[in-house]
């Protein structure tokens, strides 16, 4: 077999991520698990490598191994969820649901690889392909190319993308002042307005901000 | 009646509230440490006054002749309070020539320095000056047995005080005069 | 593979192992200084025992080094490798052990973005000296380094034993909330350095050094920016007064409670490590890296002996740094937990979007004005 470097790293990458994402939901330990999705991030951000992303690599493991993993290693053990919950429990029609959404999900994905595989070339000549973002090509975002470079994310980012961008800000703010309603205990929410119930407008601003 | 008085505590001013000026106050004061004077003692070859009164390791002292001061009376092993002192009394032989007119000496004197205290009774009470807490302080060994002080080490660690008194010397001219007691 | 490759690879291997030893020993005789200026600033002498047979035969050089204890940091280390592995019966054995590892690696891999010096060859072509020139430098060090609280949580965890897990919980805490705020202090630096009109662009370290030669070093132009970052620095590097997950007063040690010999020993050098390289990253951000003084050039003329001397005044500033780590470090006493968390997200985080927004209004409106 005639394997370049690329190639030989690029399996040995899907592997670890691959085998870290089966790991995750195989193991019975969820720190284990948990130390798996990392590295199956970590397995993720050296693809991106490998396609010279390396902006979308290090943003990766940054955010997700970096600081969400954290947050959930944090959660594991603030619980102590121990190895054996969950092992006694029958199968319910849930499960037998999500078993089934979970294989319609696979099927979809291979049916959709099978696809269109093929479709989307490499560009051979590096040069244009990875072609650099110059001021003029951001004008107004018209003829916006990806490139691995920093910059053309954030010209993406804030012409061409700045409605999905803000969008997905606000979402996430939402979803943020969200998690602070219902966190917050409704003791002082109760005796203030017991009808209206818990609204944003109660929340802590102090953690808005944040 | 007794009034209370409350204590206002003064609200921080903001330039307090940052500690900034506090931190860097106490950065100052550790820096113009780094240059002071040490006070470090190089223990093994620098060595620590002792100041006078100081209470060592218990030993055995001889008077300035050379002889055996210890009667054997055993009060310091009475009064000691850990029970550290051990005394086996025995007899000074008839024919001594240097302590004839003393009758006891013990056999064997052994100080267990693992359960002494160096509270200092035994030098106090001694009613012949034999024993004294000198200025030893740093004693070891690998093993108890180390740690227990027989009388040949006690004498060893004591040596030959100054004794003023020369009490035996007294008496002995005392009995040679007939006048003994 | 080509001949080419291999030797490139060969050449890049041994530089990095250089780097390796380097940053180490440096780490090792940060432990020294720290011991040495602890004492110092409390009356003592410190460590002055140690050392080798023929070294202390030379008449006055001899007694001296051994007085400054130079030797010190070897007799830890070999204490270290034949201390008794002891290894609790309690623990969760693979992450006992895996731990010290994930501490030390991040520790090690952010060194390789770090430039701290350039050489200048014949024909006036500058080269950097840097491992790794990335041209994301300062993310990669903030994706790198924020994994090493890994090595601290599951330390803490699979030690299965309280005050360590206390230590790992705090630490976990401690570093997601100063992550946050270092990573919005140092924004503004490269708003200024890559605000239109300047020469240097990207996110790469070397440009942001090379932006401060003969120029205002960053730290004059942005102080504020610079303050923030070196607190969330002492709060990253888990220094005093931010030294929750050891805490020896309340914690015993914190994390590495149930750690001996040679897997404490990783444990302290990756500390130290980090503190190297927080100080060598705080020198390039905001004091200049390897050139001069603010507004002066660099004296030294280009060439071997010039990016000698270029690396060498890199490294005192950073070892100014180290020190004034350690003198931080015995002056201020401890926060407390919940001193930490505020000060974290109630005080750092607004100060650093403030300062944050200033910039980009600066920045713009200078841009504006540069533009008319
Ligand atoms: S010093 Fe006190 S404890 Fe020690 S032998 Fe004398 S009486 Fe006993
Ligand atoms: S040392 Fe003094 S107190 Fe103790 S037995 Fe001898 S004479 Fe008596």
């Amino acid at each position: 077999m005639n394997l370049s470097l690329v190639d030989f790293l690029f399996y040995v990458f899907s592997a670890i991520s691959v085998g870290g994402g089966l790991a995750v939901i195989l193991s019975r330990n969820p720190v284990t698990a948990a130390m798996f999705m990392i590295l199956s991030l970590v397995g993720v951000a050296s693809l991106f490598v490998l396609l010279e992303a390396f902006f979308l690599a290090v943003l990766q493991v940054l955010v997700y191994a970096g600081a969400v993993m954290v947050l959930f290693l944090f959660i594991i053990m603030l619980m102590d969820v121990g190895p054996d919950s969950g092992k006694g429990a029958k199968l319910s029609k849930k499960r037998i649901l999500s078993g089934f959404i979970a294989l319609l999900g696979v099927g979809l994905l291979t049916v959709l690889t099978l696809e269109y595989s093929g479709v989307a070339t490499v560009a051979t000549d590096s040069a244009d392909h990875w072609q650099d973002v110059t001021e003029e090509t951001s004008a107004a975002g018209a003829n916006i190319v990806f490139s691995k470079s920093v910059k053309s994310f954030g010209y993406g980012l804030f012409t061409k993308y700045m409605l999905p961008l803000q969008v997905a800000g606000f979402l996430l703010l939402a979803a943020m002042v969200g998690v602070i309603v219902l966190s917050k205990k409704t003791d002082d929410v109760d005796a203030h307005n017991k009808a209206d119930g818990p609204s944003p407008g109660t929340t802590n601003p102090q953690s808005e901000e944040a | 009646m007794i009034k209370t008085v409350v204590m206002e505590r003064k609200p921080l001013s903001l330039s307090e509230r940052t500690y900034l000026p506090q931190i860097a106050s106490g950065l100052k004061t550790t820096f113009s440490n780094l240059f002071k004077k040490k006070v470090t003692l190089q223990y093994p070859e620098q060595r620590p006054a002792i100041p006078r009164g100081y209470r060592g390791v218990p030993t055995l002292v001889k008077d300035p002749n050379g002889r055996e001061k210890c009667v054997s009376c055993q009060l310091c092993e009475f009064v000691c309070p850990p029970k550290a002192i051990r005394i086996t009394p025995g007899h000074v032989p008839e024919d001594d020539e240097e302590r004839s007119h003393v009758e006891k000496a013990p056999e064997e004197f052994e100080i267990n320095m693992l359960r002494c205290i160096y509270c200092g009774y035994c030098e106090e009470v001694c009613p012949e000056e034999a024993i004294f807490l000198q200025e030893n302080y740093s004693l070891s060994g690998y093993s108890r047995e180390e740690m227990i002080n027989n009388k040949e080490e006690l004498y060893e660690l004591g040596g030959t005080l100054p004794d003023k008194h020369f009490k035996w010397d007294k008496k002995k001219a005392d009995e040679e005069s007939g006048n003994a007691h | 593979m080509d001949i080419e490759l291999i030797q490139m690879l060969a050449l890049k291997v041994t530089y990095a192992v250089v780097m390796v030893s380097v940053v180490m020993s440096i780490a090792g005789y940060t432990v020294l200084a720290e011991r040495k200026v602890c004492a110092w600033m409390q009356g003592r002498v410190g460590p002055n025992r140690t050392v080798l047979p023929f070294v202390s035969a030379i008449p006055i050089i001899g007694p001296f080094l051994r007085n400054l204890g130079i030797f010190q940091p070897l007799a830890d280390g070999l204490k270290f490798l034949f201390k008794e592995e002891i290894v609790p019966g309690h623990v969760n054995k693979f992450y006992y052990y895996l731990s010290p590892i994930v501490a030390l690696v991040p520790a090690l891999t952010t060194m390789t973005v770090l430039p701290f010096g350039e050489f200048t060859n014949a024909e006036g072509h500058t080269t950097p000296l840097v491992l790794a020139n990335v041209d994301l430098g300062i993310l990669f060090v903030f994706a790198i380094s924020s994994l090493g609280v890994y090595g601290i949580v599951l330390a803490g965890w699979s030690s299965n034993s309280k005050y360590p897990f206390l230590g790992g919980i705090r630490s976990s805490a401690q570093m997601i909330s100063y992550e946050l705020a270092m990573g919005l202090s140092v924004l503004p630096v490269f708003l200024w350095v890559n605000a239109p009109g300047m020469t240097e662009s990207g996110l790469s370290l070397v440009s942001i050094v090379n932006s401060q030669e003969n120029a205002p070093w960053l730290v004059l132009i942005q102080p504020f920016s610079a303050f923030l970052f070196l607190i969330a620095l002492f709060a990253e590097t888990n220094r005093l007064p931010f030294d929750m997950p050891e805490s020896e007063t309340d914690l015993v040690g914190g994390f590495h409670t149930e750690y001996g010999s040679f897997k404490f020993g990783i444990f302290f050098v990756a500390e130290y490590a980090h503190v190297v390289i927080g100080s060598a990253i705080f020198t390039t951000l905001f004091l200049g890296g390897w050139h001069f003084l603010p507004w002066v050039a660099d004296p030294w003329a280009p060439g071997l002996i010039g990016s000698l001397l270029g690396v060498g005044w890199f490294l005192a500033k950073t070892f100014c740094l180290i020190f004034f780590f350690i003198w931080v470090r015995w002056t201020l006493p401890r926060f407390r937990y919940d001193q930490v968390m505020k000060l974290g997200w109630a005080k750092l985080l607004p100060l650093a979007l403030v300062n944050l927004i200033f910039y980009v209004i600066l920045v713009t409106y200078l841009d504006q004005a540069a533009a008319s």
